[in-house]
């Protein structure tokens, strides 16, 4: 293999390589600096005259006399079953002390798409035991559906709760976990690891580690080196894998760097064009494939710049996802956990998984009723606000208590509470009893003497 | 000098967008990259330089590579097989796809839009000595079981038939031959980019029925018309494109999945075989081309995917029928464009769009249209296309250049997604430039009074939207009570008929027929609550009256009408006495 002594120019974390072999696209590339240690790269752009580099590990200390390298190959994971309990960094090299991973199998980062009709709708219903979810916006396996957070509030522990929680009903199959973090602290990266050992999760868990001072860079491969690693295991080994990759902010802030280098034209607030095709790249590597057994779930967490949902990261994040579960600062500063602001949440694949034979016969027209109800509840208190609670009708004033009500005893549970769905949709109804009966007009008459809690008590006594 | 060849080599890789050199080729040419024989089209020339996007991944392509040219335009194969069919954005199957790579799609694959082996019964409508042109029919195959497919004289030739087959063939056999010589087949090809001729367009004067309240009365679309849908994620773009794929009455449906999620379209694959259509009985896939080029998949074969449609569906407009072709979403066709223009290195237009954005949107919906075919039967296309805005923003391009052109606007609203009012198409915003027209038909086939019906009703939700004004600054006990009675009106056309929910058994789709007695018995009660404020009754009884719970859970249904009525009769003894 040739070596090049020929960088004409660094940019960023770019590096502009001239007077080379015909040199492949996505190619894989090491460059020696002067120092003799190492950084890799990947080809952005090439033709006959120069090649352009982006540098995962960052430019730093590369000068034009540093020795390139084109590997002839792209970029690559080794994968293996003994992965799991392992941690890696951000670009899939052990960091824990351990042995060397003995690969099965070297797999390209860059998954290729699921064929649309290889794949298998999903239906199975997650049990995270948190209410607002399994209640309001329901997960399915198979389904990607990212927190939407912002920074300070508890999405972390969110996440942590699911990982610890979520099961199948009637199995007794635990979920592996793929846990990639970019660009999160040492101190919030620690809280995912001690949880994983204390509860034991790390056995089944494979963890890529990019921290806030490791290179920006890198933080474009490691979500692609998890779910190379997750595909693996679902897919290989049938395990029911659970993807958390946090903070897709910061791989995309990468993802702006690199772009900017290029001095490619921006789209929106600065983000390249096409950051929802590569998102996409990465979001659509979840779901179920027809005749396998595995399955691969993703949550991705992101905070929100300026807690604005309307920024292109959330949003192109939540034209892709199957949903999303949003966080609110306001619930967090009324002190409650999770602060899950259920209205602009949305799991688009709960209708497939809820109703009978599933979560429960009422579970349909109680999210329908609930949703209404909470909904009301919370425009009326914007009327409080300039008119006083006075000036409204007994009904309003139920409506305006049952958005209180919704709030502190549905939303807000312990970290380590654990709620049965028969218990969530039973709460649930103890909420809707508080309104009049004539306003449950979502509900079939059937339901509500099967599930009203004012029937229930009657056929008890 | 450097000979210019059908054959030249890669000079320069970027992304999607390879650029060649030494190659002879013009404007939208197909060619093949690399060892794979990547498939890509011409779609800019530089000097000597040729620029191509690539419809598969160019990982591993290098200068020096082989490039050929095909000297092709970019084509679809027309003819038996369409339906029931699922494509990528170039017309590959996506089954064959995945018998030749796995689960997950492959490189280099070439596959015939047609399949080659399938024999079609075929029977002939003309007769030898007759004289034909393009456009005309030749004969018939049943190819599902609703829908026939017309076998056309592919547009531009034209002579008298010397000999036509009657039997079983394969799509590249035979079946007729013209005294010039020219065989027909089942099928011809047509370059996607290029309108398919037709005689001439004809007024679009009847509706689209889609047995969605709120569209087909407050604001319809005419078949061959042309509509939009923008809206922020999560308010209903995609579950209003399923339900108009569903329930549209037209014979053929084609359904773009442009840059969209991979479930959504396995869901039309698994549901639609599963679904009786309401006119035919028969499932709605029997009548269904899908296309899809998910979100995840090459993005120049996305830019590509609604021209396949848009081709696929004139086709069958050609035939005759009334189609319809949804493309969800527009969108990701758009910035497909931008991503390619971006890297051609053009100078950018508003928000980094090409400045041509605004043509090529405006060329693909005036591809819609209910026309007499060069056979001079009458035959529609009718375009909707989802829009989504970044940040659910409507004043961005390409919406903007969007609703400059469509005659109808549904516009979605994330706060009435947010409390699950669904569809969550907003009443006051939302328009139809064809309601005028189309109120015609609907007086004549379904009621007299619809048209005076739908102003009554449009006028309560304006009249609702300028009180809440004021209730959110003084509260509702503060109207006065004929002002309190007209909100809770509102609030019935709302719930009880704007709201449908598309997952319901029942109301999933409702007939134009439903819709009227829906609308007639909402009136009637608001007469019957007038009348009662007018006799003295008070709001809070009129308001809670017994029957209403009854009313409003009537059009969920099958026997409807018996419970409005008997819903209705208790509320009058409870009123009026
Ligand atoms: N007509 C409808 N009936 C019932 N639910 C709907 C309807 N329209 C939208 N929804 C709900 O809203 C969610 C998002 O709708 P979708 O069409 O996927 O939004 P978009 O395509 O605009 O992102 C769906 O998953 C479904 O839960
Ligand atoms: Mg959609």
């Amino acid at each position: 293999m040739k070596e090049y002594r020929t960088i004409n120019q660094v940019a960023g974390p770019l590096i502009f390589v001239e007077k080379t072999e015909p040199v492949g696209y996505g190619e894989l590339v090491t460059i020696t600096l002067p120092d003799g240690s190492t950084k890799r790269g990947q080809v952005l752009d090439t033709s006959k005259d120069i090649v352009i580099v982006q540098v995962f590990e960052g430019t730093r200390g590369i000068d034009t006399g540093s020795a390139v390298r084109f590997v002839g190959d792209i970029v690559r994971l080794n994968v293996s079953y003994d992965m799991l309990g392992r941690i890696l960094s951000g670009s899939g090299d052990p960091i824990d002390g351990g042995p060397k991973i003995v690969p099965e199998e070297r797999r390209e980062i860059i998954g290729a798409a699921i064929n649309p009709y290889a794949r298998e709708y999903p239906r199975e219903f997650i049990q995270t035991g948190i209410s607002a979810i399994d209640g309001m916006n329901t997960l399915v396996r198979g389904q990607k559906l990212p927190i939407f957070s912002g920074s300070g509030l508890p999405h972390n522990d969110i996440a942590l709760q699911i990982a610890r929680q979520a099961k199948v009903r009637g199995e007794g199959e635990e979920f592996a976990v793929v846990f990639a973090a970019m660009g999160i602290t040492n101190e919030e990266a620690q809280h995912f690891m001690k949880d994983f050992e204390r509860t034991g999760a790390l056995e089944r868990a494979v963890v890529f580690l990019n921290l806030a001072n490791d290179p920006a860079i890198e933080r474009l491969l490691t979500p692609r080196m998890a779910l190379t690693a997750a595909e693996f295991l679902a897919y290989e080994y049938d395990l029911h894998v659970l993807v958390i990759l946090t903070d897709m902010t910061n791989y995309c802030e990468a993802l702006r760097e690199i772009s900017a280098a290029r001095e490619e034209v921006p789209g929106r607030r600065g983000y390249p064009g096409y950051m929802y095709t590569d998102l996409a790249t990465i979001y659509e590597r979840a779901g179920r494939i027809r005749g396998r057994k595995g399955t691969i779930t993703q949550f991705p967490i992101l905070t929100m710049p300026g807690d604005d949902i309307t920024h292109p990261i959330p949003d192109l994040t939540g034209y892709i996802t199957e949903g999303q579960i949003v966080l609110s600062r306001e619930l967090h500063a009324k002190g409650i956990y999770p602060p899950i602001n259920v209205l602009p949440s949305l799991s688009r694949l709960m209708k497939e998984g809820i109703g009978e034979g599933r979560t429960r016969d009422d579970h349909v027209q109680w999210n329908d009723q609930m949703y209404a109800a909470y909904a009301e509840g919370v425009d009326l208190r914007g009327l409080v606000a300039i008119v006083g609670e006075e000036a409204l009708s007994e009904r309003d004033r139920r409506y305006l208590r049952f958005a209180d009500e919704f709030e502190r005893r549905f939303v807000q549970q312990g970290r380590y509470e654990d709620r049965d769905i028969d218990y969530t949709l039973d709460l649930g109804w103890e909420l809707l009893a508080t309104l009049p009966e004539g306003e449950l007009t979502k509900i079939e008459r059937k339901y509500i003497e099967k599930y009203h809690p004012v029937y229930r008590k009657k056929a008890t006594a | 000098m450097e000979v210019k060849m059908a054959v030249g080599e890669v000079y320069r890789v970027s992304g999607p967008l390879v650029v060649a050199e030494g190659l002879k080729a013009r404007m939208y040419d197909v060619c093949r990259v690399g060892e794979e024989g990547l498939m890509g089209e011409v779609v800019g020339l530089v000097g000597d330089k040729v620029l191509i996007q690539v419809y598969e991944d160019t990982s591993g392509i290098r200068p020096g590579d082989k490039v050929e040219n095909t000297g092709m335009p970019l084509s679809v194969e027309l003819g038996p097989g369409l339906l029931k069919s699922i494509y990528d954005g170039i017309q590959r199957p996506l089954p064959v796809l995945k018998d030749a790579s796995g689960d997950f799609i492959g490189r280099g694959i070439h596959a015939p839009g047609l399949d080659r082996k399938t024999k079609w019964e075929f029977t002939p409508t003309v007769k030898k000595g007759e004289k034909v042109s393009g456009g005309d029919i030749i004969g018939t195959v049943p190819e599902t079981e609703i829908v026939e497919h017309r076998i056309l004289v592919p547009p531009r030739v034209n002579g008298v038939i010397t000999e036509i087959y009657e039997g079983s063939f394969t799509v590249d056999e035979t079946v007729a031959v013209l005294d010039n010589g020219t065989e027909l087949k089942l099928y011809h090809t047509w370059p996607v980019r290029e309108s398919r001729p037709f005689r001439e367009k004809l007024p679009p004067v009847v509706p689209l029925i889609t047995g969605q309240r709120i569209l087909d009365t407050l604001f319809p679309v005419a078949k061959g018309g042309t509509a939009a849908i923008p809206g922020p994620f999560g308010s209903g773009k995609t579950v209003t494109q399923h339900q108009l794929a569903k329930w549209s009455d037209t014979q053929i449906v084609v359904y773009i999945g442009c840059g969209e999620r991979g479930n959504e379209m396995t869901e039309v694959l698994e549901e639609f075989p599963e679904l009786e259509d309401p006119r035919t009985g028969k499932p709605l896939m029997e009548r269904t081309v899908l296309i899809a080029n998910t979100s995840n998949m090459p993005v120049a074969a996305r830019e590509a995917s609604v021209y396949t449609g848009m081709t696929i569906a004139e086709y069958f407009r050609d035939m005759g029928y009334d189609v319809g072709l949804m493309a969800d979403s527009t969108s990701r066709w758009a910035e497909a464009m931008r991503e390619i223009s971006g890297r051609l290195e053009e100078m950018p237009g508003e928000e980094g769009y090409p400045a041509y954005l605004a043509s090529r949107l405006a060329e693909f919906y005036e591809r819609a249209g209910r026309v007499r075919t060069l056979s001079g039967s009458i035959g529609s296309v009718t375009v909707i296309g989802a829009v989504s805005p970044p940040g659910g923003d409507f004043s961005e391009p390409v919406t903007q250049n969007t609703l400059r052109i469509v005659k109808v606007f549904w516009a979605l609203d994330a706060k009435l997604a947010a409390r699950r009012h669904f569809p969550a198409i907003n009443w006051l915003q939302s328009y139809s430039l064809y309601a005028d027209t189309l109120n015609e038909w609907f007086v004549e086939n379904v009621a007299s009074d619809w048209s005076e019906l739908r102003t009554w009703a449009m006028e309560v939700l304006q009249e609702e939207a300028s009180l809440q004004e004021i209730v959110q600054l003084v509260g509702s006990d503060a109207l006065p009570e004929s002002q309190r009675l007209l909100l809770e009106v509102a609030r019935l056309i709302r719930e009880v008929y704007l709201q449908q929910y598309a997952y319901h058994p029942v109301d999933t789709y409702c007939d134009p027929k439903k819709q009227y007695d829906l609308l007639k018995a909402i009136k009637e009660v608001n007469d019957m609550f007038f009348k009662a404020l007018e006799a003295g009754k008070l709001v809070d009884e009129i308001i809670n009256v017994p029957g209403k719970e009854e009313f409003a859970r009537a059009k969920f249904e099958e026997n409807y009408k018996e419970v409005l009525e008997k819903a209705v009769e208790t509320m009058k003894k409870a009123l009026l006495g």
